[in-house]
């Protein structure tokens, strides 16, 4: 028999009981939905994690004052206060593969211009953080080597802190006071966005770190260092021999653990994937679990269909029907069953994440590869779990078929 | 000329647990092209098994059946199919109609099985030709439960001939019709068997019988007389007799 005149008996097999397909295919719904869902939140998340971890920096290597477990990020970094100046200073000097060294000091710093106020992220860093950061700057200057000697009294703008003191004015030029000392704005910065962690990292105020320590903070111990090596190749090694050069310095016993935290920019970015990887698997496994529920439902209902329709295969079977005619014929009702199913769970689930896109602001995006795989995947479902009820269906005997009441 | 059907010493036994039902019990008997054969005998005679074999829809326990020189017994499940496809129309006592399917759809199914490809269009008009055949044209797009009972025994017949088999075999076709109707499907066979087709077909109704050329009786599974009719009812004069037939 031709396949199009089967497909044709298999939809109106299923449309003769339209609730019961529907309700049939509701596993296979939910299931491809919650994939569909998932992988458009996942995707997306990645690709914003993606975007973030480049928007850290080049190659950069982030020391910590204190030490952690490797497991994750501790909110305590940086409140032990281990790092000098000299460390910054002697890993400069000393480690390969190194080109780029900026000590930190970080606080956060009620900021004024004229009768604005506006509290913000006060960093101190030196003028090489720029560049590792990749952070371009979108009028004025940085602030120079001198200035960091100096101790001057000078800083660079986040875009979103000039907004809030300056409207839509050119901050560059402008003094500000910064815990009532007054500061020259030397550079207004580049807008980056969000950070892997959430916040807005524009909503930011630099300066030398220098002047940070003396004027502002009054640490004497830095936060961190960053540091930033020549290329990605040069990162682990270059990690290495920091630790060694700092354990030394720091006169570390061996077998006694860091007072101090190094990491890759790498390793940063999987730290702050790890959790929402998990969630991925949890969700995925739930989906999975809901696939399989979907095709035993599929599976149970072609069994009620074989034995209510027995008549119906005796009477195709006693007109010259072969076996092999019915097998297709339940074939294709289960899989039609399935992939329309899968096709309705394709919509729900790029509903759900265009609404989570729409309302939540997170950001979704379903690849065309994940569409497809879905699709053939809810066919293969439909295949599998109604090859044992298509199989039974073509065994039949003409005869017994007929004589079933 | 070589035989239709040929049976020798065919026996069909059931067995249901312990008891064992010998339904046909050696049964040999042969049908000529052209014949009109009726099978009676009494409920339980084994008249059914012995269609049910005729028709390829189940196989004997013991003997031959021989259709048109072919060994029947020894082919596989495809090969029926084949052969109740192309070379046997079935019309049963219960009509065994697809329900909810259009009369025109119900004549079409056995050209769906057929292993020649024919487009859709050249189905639907050898399905409507069958219909105008028994005289249902005017109802190929109804449903079996919108058709009379007669009517719905005519798709059936009408569905049985569409393949232009050789042989028509009909298990107590008028079994569920009052008398008119069945002198109707017993003039739509005479009309066939004119033509040329061999028919055989079962009936506990003597007067139904007397429309056919042969009378085979059973008893317990064993033929006890086969007679020629010696004066055929034609089913045109007795609807002629009868009252004319209300408007359909
Ligand atoms: N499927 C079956 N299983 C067991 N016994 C059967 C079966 N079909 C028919 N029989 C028995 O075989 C005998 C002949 O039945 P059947 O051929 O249907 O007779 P008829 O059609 O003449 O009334 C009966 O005794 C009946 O009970
Ligand atoms: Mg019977």
């Amino acid at each position: 028999m031709k396949l199009a005149a089967t497909l044709r008996i298999a939809v109106r097999a299923l449309r003769r009981n339209k609730m019961r397909s529907v309700l049939t295919m509701l596993g296979i719904i939910i299931g491809v939905g919650a994939v569909i869902a998932i992988v458009g939140l996942t995707s997306g998340a990645q690709a914003q994690v993606q975007a973030q971890i480049s928007s850290l920096g080049k190659n950069m290597i982030l020391i910590f004052s204190g030490s952690t477990t490797s497991s994750g990020v501790r909110t305590g970094w940086g409140a032990a206060g281990t790092l000098k100046i000299e460390d910054a200073e002697a890993i400069e000097r000393e480690v390969p593969g190194v080109v780029g060294v900026s000590p930190e000091i970080r606080s956060t710093a009620q900021v004024a211009a004229g009768n604005q106020n506006w509290t913000t992220q006060l960093l101190g860093e030196g003028p090489d953080y720029f560049e590792m950061r990749q952070w371009a700057l979108a009028g004025g200057a940085i602030f120079t080597d001198q200035e960091v000697r100096a101790a001057s009294k000078v800083a660079v703008i986040g875009r979103t802190t000039a907004t809030q003191l300056f409207g839509s004015a050119d901050p560059v030029g402008q003094m500000i006071r910064v815990k009532n000392v007054p500061f020259l704005i030397t550079g207004l910065l580049k807008p980056k966005g969000m950070s892997l962690m959430g916040s807005d990292q524009d909503d930011v105020l630099i300066v030398p770190y220098t002047t940070a320590m003396k004027r502002l903070t009054g640490d004497v111990k830095l936060r961190g260092i960053n540091v930033q090596g020549a290329s990605d190749e040069a990162l682990p090694r270059a990690q290495q021999q920091i630790t060694a050069l700092l354990r030394q310095r720091h006169r570390i016993a061996a077998g006694m653990d860091d007072d101090f935290t190094v990491r890759g920019q790498q390793e940063i970015a999987e730290m702050a994937s790890a959790t929402a990887k998990i969630l991925t698997s949890l969700l995925g496994a739930v989906a999975g679990v809901s696939l399989l529920v979907g095709g035993i439902g599929i599976m149970n209902i072609m069994l009620v269909s074989v034995t209510e329709r027995t008549r119906e295969i005796g009477i195709r079977l006693a007109v010259g029907a072969h076996g092999r005619d019915i097998l297709l014929q339940f074939l294709i009702e289960a899989v039609t069953l399935s992939a329309v199913g899968g096709v309705l769970g394709i919509l729900l689930g790029l509903g759900t994440s265009e609404i989570l896109a729409r309302t939540a602001g997170w950001p979704t995006h379903v690849p065309v590869m994940a569409v497809v795989v879905s699709f053939c995947f809810s066919g293969v479902i439909g295949v599998v779990f109604g090859l044992y009820p298509a199989w039974k269906a073509a065994s039949l005997d003409p005869i017994d078929a007929l004589r079933y009441e | 000329m070589a035989a239709v059907i040929r049976f020798d010493a065919l026996s069909k036994t059931y067995s249901s647990g312990d008891v064992e039902v010998h339904a046909v019990r050696e049964v040999s008997f042969e049908v000529q092209p052209g014949e009109f054969v009726a099978i009676m005998g009494a409920s339980g005679s084994g008249k059914s098994t012995m269609m049910n074999i005729l028709g390829c829809l189940d196989q004997p326990t013991r003997g031959r059946y021989l259709l048109d020189d072919i060994d029947v017994s020894q082919l596989g499940r495809d090969a029926l199919a084949d052969i109740r496809n192309q070379k046997i129309g079935f019309v049963f006592q219960g009509f065994n109609l697809l329900s909810r399917t259009s009369a025109l759809e119900n004549v079409e199914l056995p050209l769906m099985y057929a292993r020649t490809q024919q487009s859709a269009k050249a189905l639907h008009a050898r399905a409507l030709t069958a219909l105008e055949t028994v005289g249902l044209g005017k109802r190929a797009g109804h449903h079996p439960n919108q058709l009379s009972g007669g009517q719905q025994q005519r798709v059936a017949i009408a569905r049985a001939l569409v393949n232009e088999p050789a042989l028509l075999l009909a298990d107590e076709p008028t079994g569920n019709l009052d008398s008119r109707t069945s002198i109707e499907i017993m003039d739509t066979f005479q009309t066939l068997n004119d033509r040329g087709m061999t028919i055989v077909m079962v009936t506990h109704e003597h007067d139904i019988a007397l429309f056919t050329k042969r009378n085979v009786v059973m008893r317990d599974g064993v033929i006890v007389s086969d007679i020629l009719v010696p004066k055929r009812s034609v089913a045109r004069d007795e609807l002629a007799r009868l009252e004319p037939a209300p408007v359909p």
